[in-house]
This record gives structure tokens, sequence and C-alpha cells, in this order.
């Protein structure tokens, strides 16, 4: 038993009181879990697709890198690509997804369009390989975001759980007995009381006659 | 400060560079975490890095995982996907709902 507490009227109402906020925090909580979670289930969805399909592009524009490390020597890869390119960049805003705060990436590409490179001495593979893998830029910035949003749901998710469970199965049953536990006390002490006037009328009236 | 990053072995990420992230050659766990904890506090975005790398900084991974950024994205390396992104999909599932019910 926790709750400790006084068995007086007082006390009484005041756990009254906190077991129906408990109880609505209880409902509460439990519909923003249903519906976090049905929410997280389409994130979780699309997180996968985008996945599966990042990962085929990717390993499809790797390819293209391969052969095209294969047609030209290593260092002038190297060289082709040592100057990077205008840096992308990300526009971050925030959404808020049942207070939950997730990132909304909006992807800026950089400025100079076409390759960071002359096509003198490069082979056209690595031209392949750059433009697919530029082209997957857009979905690997969704997949980042998707993917933050997943895993900040499903933190939230747990900890919802775990406050529902704590509410349902600790809290409101504890409340609910020492609540119990008082109206038990205060009745006894009612009768004894009555049963304590009973007898003193009693006595009194034996002593009149 | 670039808002996109990228760790992995060198063949891997080399074509990032093309597309305009900023690429480092990473590959052994302990200094990837570093990194990835260097960049953190300059403010970048979103660090794309290779499965191979994210497992090996899995502690680092982890420890930025509740945060709102940066967001750390496992990404397929050179050599092809070994599964751990899925994987880290399919754990967050698991943790959400208690099973695994999407695959």
């Amino acid at each position: 038993m926790a709750i400790s507490y006084k068995p007086t009227r007082m006390e009484m109402s005041r756990l009254k009181k906190r077991l129906s906020t408990a109880s609505r925090g209880h409902k509460l909580m439990k519909d923003k879990r249903d519906e976090t979670v049905r929410r997280f289930i389409t994130f979780v969805r699309r997180n996968r697709e985008l996945r599966e399909r990042v990962e085929a592009l990717m390993s499809e524009a790797m390819k293209s890198f391969v052969i095209a490390k294969a047609t030209m020597s290593t260092p002038a890869v190297e060289e082709a690509l040592c100057f990077p390119a205008a840096s992308a960049k990300v526009e971050v805003g925030s959404a808020k997804v049942l207070s939950v705060e997730v990132p909304k990436l909006t992807y800026i590409p950089g400025e100079s369009r076409g390759l960071p490179y002359g096509v003198f001495g490069t082979s056209s593979e690595l031209d392949t390989a750059v433009s697919k893998f530029s082209e997957l830029m857009p979905l690997l910035i969704e997949l980042a975001e998707v993917e933050k949003t997943c895993n900040l749901l499903a933190d939230e998710i747990e900890k919802t759980r775990r406050r529902v469970n704590a509410l349902e199965y600790v809290m409101i049953p504890q409340l609910q007995e020492a609540i119990h536990d008082i109206s038990m006390k205060l009745d006894e002490n009612e009768r004894g009381n009555l049963t304590r006037l009973m007898k003193t009328k009693d006595m009194l009236k034996a002593k009149e006659e | 400060m670039a808002d996109i990053a990228m760790i992995g072995d060198k063949d891997s990420v080399l074509l990032g560079r093309a597309a305009g992230l900023e690429v480092y050659f990473e590959t052994e766990g302990q200094a990837a975490g570093r990194l990835i904890d260097k960049l953190a506090r300059e403010n970048t975005r979103i660090i794309f890095v290779t499965e191979p790398v994210f497992e090996a900084a899995s502690e680092t991974v982890k420890k930025y995982r509740s945060a709102a950024f940066p967001a750390i994205i496992p990404i397929p390396s050179g050599k092809g996907s070994t599964g751990a992104a899925m994987r880290s999909v399919r754990e967050n599932v698991e943790k959400a709902i208690g099973a695994d019910i999407l695959f």
C-alpha cells in the first residue's frame, strides 16, 4: 500500500478527487495511445516502402559507380569528385503529431545543375552514377524525415503506454482501495458511536428506574 | 555548415560529394561516433551513414534517436544492403506495438 492516509472525511474526499482525475487522465492517455499507434502504423508503412525503394535505387547507382571505377583509374575518379558541387541544403520545419514534435524537411538542391567536373577524362558511366544519385536525393531526404518521425513516435508510444499501464494497474486500484478502506473505517466509527450512545441511554434509563 | 553529411567508406560515399553533401571517410566505430558527435554539435541536420558504420557506431546512434536532430539514417554501402536498416525499422515497430505486425 503506497498511499498513506488518515481515515477522515477530508482525506476521503481528497482521494476521491484524485481518483476522478486519474481516471480521466487514464481515458485521455488511452485515446492518445491508440491514435499515436494508428498514425505510427501509417508512417512506418511509408518508411518501409521508401526504404525498399531507396535501397533498390541506391544499389543501382552504386553499380554504375563500380563500373565507372572499372573504366577509369581510381585517382581519376577521386580527382573528378574531389571538388564538391554546390552544397545541398534542407529547409527545416517542424510539425506536430499529437504533441510530438517531428521534423519536416524540404530538400533544396545545390545551385549548380549538372556535373561538378569536366567531361574530359571522365567516363559516361560516372555521369550516370552521379545523376542517378542526385535523383535519389529527394527520396533520401523524405526517408530521413519519415524515419525520424517513426523513431520519435515509437518513443512516445512506449512512454504513453507505460503511463496508461501505471494508471490502470497501480494508481487507480490503489486509490480505490484507499477510499474503500477509509469508508469502512468511517462506517465502523459510526457504528461504534451508535452502539455507545445506545448503551449510555440504556444505562441512564436503568439509573432512573 | 552543411546541412547534410555522409559518413562511410570511400567507395560508398564519394558519390555523395557530387550531390553536394559533406562527405567524411570513416569506417571505424569509435571514430565515427566522435565524428557524429562533432557534426551534431555543428548543427548538421541529417547524417547518412553506411550500414556497417551504423552498426559499428550504434551507441552514438542510439543517443541521438530520441532527439529531433540530427537524423541519423542508415543507407546501404557500396557492397549492398546488409539489412541493418530494415532491422532498425522493425525494432521501432516492436517497441511501439509490442509485436512485429508489418513484416
